[in-house]
Parts: C-alpha cells; sequence; structure tokens
C-alpha cells in the first residue's frame, strides 16, 4: 500500500491490531458464554458491537472516500468477491463451530489472552480444520468456486442504490436491534457480566 | 460500588462498538485492508505443514498457492494477531478480568469442554477456509466495505448460530 511508507506498516497494523483485541476483551467478547448468549438471544453484545463497528467503519470509510480524495484512495480497499454458496455455508460452519466451541478465530485469541486455556484448545482446531480443507480440497473445489459474482461486488452495485443510502439503512437496522436487544435482555435478564463468569 | 479487587465491569456494547469501529477504520485508511484472523491460521498451517513435509505442502493445490513467503512473521497478519493478544491481555490485566480458567457450562466437564472446543475449531477451520475469511476479516472488515461477500457471509453465520444454538444452548 502507497498510503504510509513501508517500514510504517507493521508498527500501525499492531497498532490498530491492539485497539482490536482491547475493544474485544472490554465488551465482554472474548468469553464463549456471553458469546453464545447472542444465539439464545439472552445477551446481544455481539450483534450491538458488530453492527455498531460496521456502521462507523462504513460511514467514515464513506465520508474519507468521498471528501478526502487526497488522503486516502476508496477504491485501493480490499474489497472481498461474492462466492455464494462457499461464504453461505463457510458462515454457516463459522456460527456453528461458535456454538460448539464457543470461539470464532479472532476472537479465540482474545480468550487465550485473558486467560481461557479453553481457546488454545479450539485454535489447535482452526488448525486441523485449516488442514483437512486443504487436505480434501480437490473434493470441495467445484464447491468453492462456485456461483462466482462479480468482481468485489458492494450492496449498492447489487440493489442500485447510492452508498449512502445502504449506510442510512444499515443504521436504521442497527437501532432497530439496539431496541429488539435490549426487550429480549430485560425480558430473560440475560445480560453476562464479568462477575458472572468468575463462579466456576 | 467494587472494591479494588473485583474484576470490573464489560464496557457497553454501544461504546466498545464504536471503538472497534475507529480501528477498523483506522486500519483501512492506513493499510488498505480490515482486520482478519483466519489468514494467520492459514499461514501458520502452511508453516507447520511445510515443515513436516514440504513434499506433501508444495503438492498440494490449496496450500501451495500461498506457499511464496511461507513463515508466518513475514506478513501483516502475524503481527496484527500479535496485536490482538496484547490488546486483550492489556485489557484484562488492566480490569483485573485475566484468570486462568476453562470457561463452561455448568452441565458440561472439563473433557468434553476441551474436546467439543477442538471440535468447533475444527468446523470453524473449514468454514473459514471456504469462506476465504473469517468474522473479523469477512463478516465485520467485508460488512464495512458494504460488500455483498460480507453480509452473505453474516447471514450465513447468524441464522445457523441461531438453529443451532436450540441443539448445543445446554451446553453454556
Amino acid at each position: 500500500m502507497d498510503y504510509i511508507p513501508q517500514y510504517m506498516e507493521i508498527p500501525a497494523v499492531i497498532v490498530f491490531g491492539s485497539l482490536f483485541g482491547y475493544f474485544l476483551e472490554v465488551s465482554g467478547l472474548g468469553s464463549p458464554k456471553k458469546l453464545n448468549a447472542q444465539f439464545v438471544l439472552k445477551d446481544w453484545s455481539v450483534f450491538k458491537v458488530m453492527f455498531t463497528s460496521i456502521v462507523v467503519a462504513a460511514a467514515g470509510l464513506l465520508i474519507l472516500g468521498n471528501d478526502m480524495m487526497w488522503l486516502i484512495d476508496s477504491s485501493a480497499f480490499s474489497i472481498p468477491t461474492t462466492f455464494f454458496w462457499a461464504m453461505l455455508i463457510g458462515g454457516a460452519l463459522l456460527g456453528i463451530g461458535l456454538n460448539v466451541g464457543g470461539y470464532c478465530p479472532g476472537t479465540s485469541v482474545v480468550g487465550f489472552f485473558s486467560g481461557r486455556i479453553d481457546a488454545l484448545f479450539f485454535m489447535i482446531g482452526m488448525i486441523i480444520g485449516v488442514l483437512l480443507f486443504a487436505i480434501f480440497f480437490e473434493f470441495i473445489e467445484p464447491f468453492y468456486l462456485a456461483a462466482q459474482g462479480p468482481e468485489s461486488q458492494t450492496l449498492s452495485e447489487l440493489i442500485h442504490l447510492p452508498s449512502w443510502t445502504i449506510v442510512i439503512i444499515l443504521f436504521i437496522l442497527a437501532v432497530v436491534g439496539f431496541i429488539l436487544g435490549n426487550k429480549f435482555e430485560e425480558k430473560s435478564n440475560g445480560i453476562i457480566n464479568s462477575s458472572d463468569l468468575d463462579s466456576e | 460500588m467494587n472494591s479494588d479487587k473485583n474484576p470490573r465491569k464489560f464496557w457497553s456494547p454501544l461504546l466498545a462498538g464504536i471503538g472497534l469501529g475507529v480501528a477498523l477504520l483506522g486500519m483501512f485508511v492506513v493499510t488498505g485492508h480490515g482486520l482478519g484472523a483466519y489468514g494467520f491460521y492459514k499461514r501458520v498451517t502452511i508453516w507447520l505443514s511445510n515443515d513436516i513435509s514440504s513434499q506433501w505442502t508444495q503438492a498440494n493445490t490449496y496450500l501451495s498457492a500461498s506457499l511464496n513467503n511461507h513463515h508466518p512473521l513475514d506478513i501483516w497478519l502475524s503481527w496484527e494477531v500479535a496485536g490482538i493478544a496484547f490488546g486483550a491481555l492489556l485489557g484484562s490485566m488492566l480490569a483485573r478480568r485475566f484468570k486462568f480458567k476453562i470457561e463452561r457450562g455448568s452441565s458440561i466437564n472439563i473433557t468434553s469442554r476441551l474436546s467439543l472446543a477442538i471440535l468447533g475449531g475444527i468446523l470453524s477451520g473449514l468454514g473459514a477456509s471456504l469462506a476465504r475469511g473469517c468474522t473479523s476479516g469477512l463478516g465485520l472488515s467485508g460488512a464495512a466495505t458494504l460488500s455483498v461477500a460480507g453480509f452473505l457471509f453474516l447471514m450465513g453465520f447468524f441464522i445457523a448460530g441461531l438453529l443451532m444454538a436450540k441443539i448445543t444452548r445446554k451446553v453454556w
């Protein structure tokens, strides 16, 4: 990337990586109990943290990309290309993996570095999983490549709405999610806090 | 309210989410890519596999495609994961939440918990390989760029997670 000198890239990556780990930890998303409470709809922290950060980052990218072209070149951002079945089923496997194992790949690092030994077992499982994928890649490959979409397709290209409209829709969805989540959390009294994790 | 020895409460998800969003935005602005974790696991797998049998690794279509700079420290993701580790350590230490433990529901024993942790890890390793990214790399970072891929992934993640929870809720 050309934004910053090469020798500054690694320090920048370490700084933003640290902030990522820090905010995941302080929000409680290093705890498998708290992560899994989302899927039984008792604690909506996963949704709230994720959607807030998506809206903040998406709005920021849009504003900086539009008005500060001299600062950043939005066409240089890496935008993933859709592979319909692989990404839908891959996402599903990560959802199931979180139910069964307690973490996702990133939160397992947070879990382990806040003292959770079970997270290390999850991390070892991840490596076995990647290896199994590689071993059976020949059989998986047709599915892996199936239903490829246009390169780096965005929602605004798909549904022909301006990007800022999409961000506003996401913001509204986030607000609705927060209100709904608060109702569920109140009803079940299910928010998990740090003191609830000390009992075992 | 809290005595000095108790762990501090978690932050509100709104505040932590704003912080996370700013970190993600900063990463994009400075490096052009978002945050991720799966690529690190892939690199470690390639590195280990290449150490055990470089012949097999080079013959494997999936692994050999990324073999060119095979040491995990060569790529930015390893430094980012080192950052995640440091951030988590700092956050949990400062708030007195750091504690060695095996976190599990009250109805399962330690052996089952650790076996399920490995099994869940295997499913996640397969899933992230298939999707070409994980909850951070494809879900969070992909959605922040408004990509179709990111939202498709999140749909699969939440729908399967909600359905599977009907079976696994006893575990937690």
